[in-house]
């Protein structure tokens, strides 16, 4: 009789330990100079468990498993770690190179792909053990080594990276991911900086440093080669100092037009992604870093280089006008919505603390604690190309 | 200089004698080094908004490395000239709307020593 009181409570007990929790509103926030990572859920808005040892984390990005549960985080170090975020530990860590900057998860979500500084090229690994699967040294034209920015997942198991210094583009197809074939596009423009994919996967853009205009290649016919569009997009003749790059990631899109930091020029710009001309360009109140949308397309929220990184603007789409000039905090470094767009969560990394937001009444709705939090990704960018 | 440092000088007065040097040591070489509440915030800068682009361990990124190895051929004055003028072609902005000549000079001078924006 004891025995089995004893069996039932042990039953009950395990069945506690285990109880399911399923990974669809959680999330990952970088506290960048403590090389550490918060899990956090936006059901709630709470921290759920926090995470030690990733190296150096500025400039670090995320990508996520196919089934939301496990976060691929690349430092600025060269180390690629795999967080279980249900369990909150790390479960994988390898240093792959010197000095990296992103990366991206494939269509099949086998493999993660690494863009490399130090030595200039993308490491491929299989996502389940973190072991090598390919090596690809970005040896431009120039015969020179090259750093990879703008490294992008593309359908049918191909990654889109840019060279640097070469100035290239490349498309690996990796379908058979010990042979990638490596298509090259060199001659695209001086100094990519950042690309990115559309959502619908068609198209890679990569903005440029040295030059005016923005490299498009389009993925359904790469053999057409890269294009140059948007001449008028870049620095221009008077162009103002950029104390900080511009990203590209949070591309909005809103219908047939797309939304993205002007560079040199406190203007957003927007983009018809028919012509790919110019469709818009609305004044803001700095260099804008990020231009995100809201998943619905009716908002654009716009954060700030130096020495206006402590605001962030709204924009009415529909009406090209900003409706709203937030402050968040100290240093406004990223932002991310919640999936269906009802919440942002804002990083104030001088003020220690992430801001969320509701985005219809604009208001504070949550604050949490963070150290120095920069980058915030949550789960759902799992099934978005490009992300 | 002179008003900002008064402060602390007085402050650290009644501490003791030692730290007074210590703050004597810090301000008068250079006269027209930034005060103590600048020099915090430009050691932030220098770790956060150089670290964007050099690293947070300045080991470089898109930017290139600004370790004290990796400056050592460099003089002081042309690493400050960099930081207010930029490089033009390349994504390095010049800070001088931002930075005034001695603040690059005494950024230059710590990164050159290697121990500025320490994390």
């Amino acid at each position: 009789m004891r025995a089995s009181i004893l069996l039932a409570v042990t039953l009950l007990l395990s069945a506690c330990a285990a109880a399911p929790r399923a990974t669809g509103d959680l999330g990952v926030v970088v506290e960048r100079a403590d090389g550490r990572l918060l899990v956090v859920e936006h059901s709630g808005n709470t921290r759920l468990a926090s995470v030690e040892g990733l190296g150096d984390l500025s400039h670090a990005s995320v990508v996520f498993s196919r089934d939301e549960r496990f976060a691929f985080v690349f430092g600025r170090d060269g180390g690629l770690t795999k967080v279980d975020l249900l369990e909150g530990r790390i479960a994988g860590r390898v240093m792959q190179s010197g000095n990296s900057i992103g990366g991206a998860i494939s269509q099949d979500g086998r493999l993660v792909a690494v863009a490399n500084y130090t030595p200039g090229g993308v490491k491929v690994f299989d996502t389940a053990t973190l072991e090598l699967v390919a090596d690809i040294p970005a040896i431009g034209a120039d015969g020179k080594r090259s750093k990879v920015v703008g490294l992008e997942d593309a359908p049918g198991n191909r990654f889109a990276f840019s060279l640097y210094e070469a100035g290239e583009i490349w498309l690996a197809d990796l379908k058979q991911p010990q042979a990638p074939k490596i298509t090259r596009f060199p001659g695209i423009g001086k100094l990519p900086y950042d690309a990115l994919v559309t959502p619908d996967g068609r198209f890679y853009l990569a903005g440029l440093f040295g030059e005016d205009g923005i490299a498009l290649l389009d993925l359904w016919a790469p053999e057409k080669g890269v294009r140059r569009v948007l001449d008028a997009y870049g620095k221009g003749e008077q162009a103002l100092p950029v104390f900080k790059m511009p990203h590209l990631e949070g591309w909005a899109q809103a219908g047939n037009e797309a939304f993205l930091p002007a560079i040199g020029r406190h203007e957003v710009l927007g983009i018809d992604m028919g012509r790919w001309t110019e469709s818009a360009r609305i004044p803001v109140l700095g260099q804008p870093v990020f231009v995100m949308a809201r998943p619905d397309g009716r908002q654009l929220w716009v954060n700030f280089a130096l020495p206006h990184n402590d605001k962030v603007q709204v924009i009415d789409v529909p009406s090209r006008t900003v409706i709203a000039t937030l402050l968040p905090g100290k240093a406004i470094l990223h932002l991310e919505f919640t999936p269906r767009g009802e919440r942002v969560w804002l990083s104030a990394r001088d003020s220690d603390k992430l801001v969320v937001y509701d985005t219809e009444t604009l208001e504070v709705v949550a604050e949490l604690p963070a150290v120095k939090p920069s980058g915030i990704f949550f789960t759902a960018r799992a099934h978005t190309t490009g992300l | 200089m002179g008003r900002r440092a008064a402060k602390p000088l007085s402050r650290e007065w009644a501490k003791g004698f030692g730290a007074v040097l210590l703050v004597l040591f810090l301000s008068v070489p250079a006269f027209a080094d930034p005060g103590p509440a600048r020099r915090s915030e430009l050691t932030e800068l220098v770790a956060q908004d150089c670290g964007s682009c050099h690293g947070l361990t300045r080991a470089g990124g898109l930017g290139a490395p600004l370790t004290a190895a990796a400056l050592a051929d460099l003089s002081e004055e042309a690493v400050a000239y960099t930081i207010l003028e930029g490089r033009p072609g390349t994504p390095m902005p010049p800070w001088k709307s931002m930075l005034s000549e001695p603040e690059a000079v005494w950024i230059a001078r710590l990164l050159k020593e290697g121990h500025a924006g320490a994390r």
